[in-house]
């Protein structure tokens, strides 16, 4: 197919890197009127990944936006990766996606067949998620973008948010961080095919089967791994649960490629913004290298779910996940609050 | 003197990456962006650098200087 100009040379962000850091957008937040309702009972007062408003006993609303500039030169794979990164705040609430609506950028330079190929490949990771593109909005930019605004379902007793853990929780991720690394290291060409093609292959992977077998087990909090990075969103998730969350440096599941890209500073500039933003509530044991903190830090995505189960669940959703989520690990634990929202060893 | 203002992410360590295949004992370059110091110290500590700085304004002068072997 025609692809006339790269389209990541069109942008100057990389996926969810180009996202506000979470500390300039809490100022702005607090600053904004909030309604209260008591049907809505997600909403963005814990920075969770969607609201939730209650319908009825047995149903409630899940909606999410998401939408970020190329990540990938492929039309096609950019459609696939940015929906299932937007698709994906449902499934870390618990829910099921039902309807989306595309929300999307052109360039002048973009030809019908690119920005047809980028519908298209939204189109198809909404289809495998059981959802319907009804429509959307597109308007002209200086930056490709694409993402979509989603709508699900969840029962109003089984919504999951990012902050409920419990002391004694084990958490589990399901998939490898150094996407925000590994893309950074794409710009300057020195990230082999093969591993590029095996990253984005993992970036358009839906969280789906994460959740679909996570809610047959006891979840007590959930989120995706996304701009913020494993350390911006666990910290969120230490904070609204007031506990603290401990992470096993050795554990933690990344691409092997980022760790030596990080030693070289392959480092995007959203993962000093994270580690800005979270740092001083983080205790780090001396004996976790510097790459492997920054891979800690780096932002991802469409990055996995990063699971909070009670201990008595954890091995048996393990194994269940681990039958059909091949780089799934057990990373740390919940305890009750210490001086640190977070302690990596 | 190496001139990386104005770069994002990768591009001032490429800009460097390029320059040390002369392979001298000492490089200095400037940026404008933590992101860019960071990644820049990074890089030459990795390739056997030391790292120093200064900063006036929003330009942060970088001398790295290559570590002599056995101390």
């Amino acid at each position: 197919m025609e692809n006339e100009i790269k389209l990541t040379k069109l942008a100057s962000c990389a996926g969810c890197g180009a996202k506000v850091g979470a500390g300039t957008l809490t100022e702005i937040l607090d600053k904004l009127p909030t309604l209260h309702d008591p049907r809505l009972i997600v909403g963005f007062d814990k920075s969770d990944d969607a609201s939730v408003y209650i319908i009825n006993d047995e149903l409630a609303l899940v909606q999410t936006l998401d939408f970020f500039p190329p990540i990938v030169d492929d039309p096609y794979m950019f459609g696939q990766i940015a929906a299932t990164n937007a698709l994906s705040d449902i499934y870390a609430m618990g829910g099921e996606p039902k309807l989306a609506m595309n929300i999307m950028c052109v360039t002048k330079q973009m030809s019908k067949d690119t920005i047809y190929a980028i519908l298209r490949g939204g189109y198809e990771k909404a289809f495998e998620a059981g959802a319907i593109i009804t429509g959307g909005h597109t308007i002209e930019d200086i930056e490709p973008k694409y993402g979509l605004s989603v709508s699900g379902f969840v029962h109003p007793q089984k919504v999951l948010k990012n902050s409920t853990a419990r002391e004694g929780d084990v958490l589990i991720l399901t998939k490898p961080l150094g996407i925000g690394i590994l893309t950074t290291a794409a710009k300057a060409d020195m990230v082999e095919p093969s591993v590029l093609n095996r990253v984005y292959e993992q970036m358009a992977t839906l969280n789906k089967t994460a959740r679909d077998i996570m809610v047959k087990y006891d979840i007590h909090s959930c989120t995706d791994i996304t701009g913020f990075a494993l350390i911006g969103h666990s910290y969120e998730m230490a904070q609204g649960s007031n506990l603290t969350v401990h992470l096993d440096s050795h554990s933690v599941p990344f691409i092997p490629e980022a760790y030596a890209l990080a030693e070289m500073g392959m480092i995007p500039a959203g993962a000093y913004r994270n580690r800005d933003y979270a740092e001083q509530g983080v205790t780090v044991s001396k004996n976790v290298s510097v790459a492997m903190q920054d891979i800690m830090y780096d932002p991802q995505t469409s990055g996995g779910l990063l699971m909070a189960v009670n201990e008595k669940d954890a091995t048996r959703l393990f194994n269940e996940l681990k039958d059909s989520i091949e780089h799934v690990a057990i990373i740390g634990h919940v305890t009750k609050r210490g001086q640190s929202g977070i302690v990596i060893d | 003197m190496l001139d990386a203002r104005g770069r994002s992410c990768p591009e001032p360590v490429i800009i460097l990456k390029k320059a040390m295949i002369s392979q001298e004992n000492s490089y200095e370059i400037l940026v404008d962006n933590k992101t860019a110091l960071e990644n820049v110290t990074r890089y030459a500590e990795h390739n056997g650098y030391q790292v120093a700085f200064t900063q006036s304004n929003d330009d942060f002068t970088m001398i790295l200087t290559k570590k002599q072997a056995g101390i």
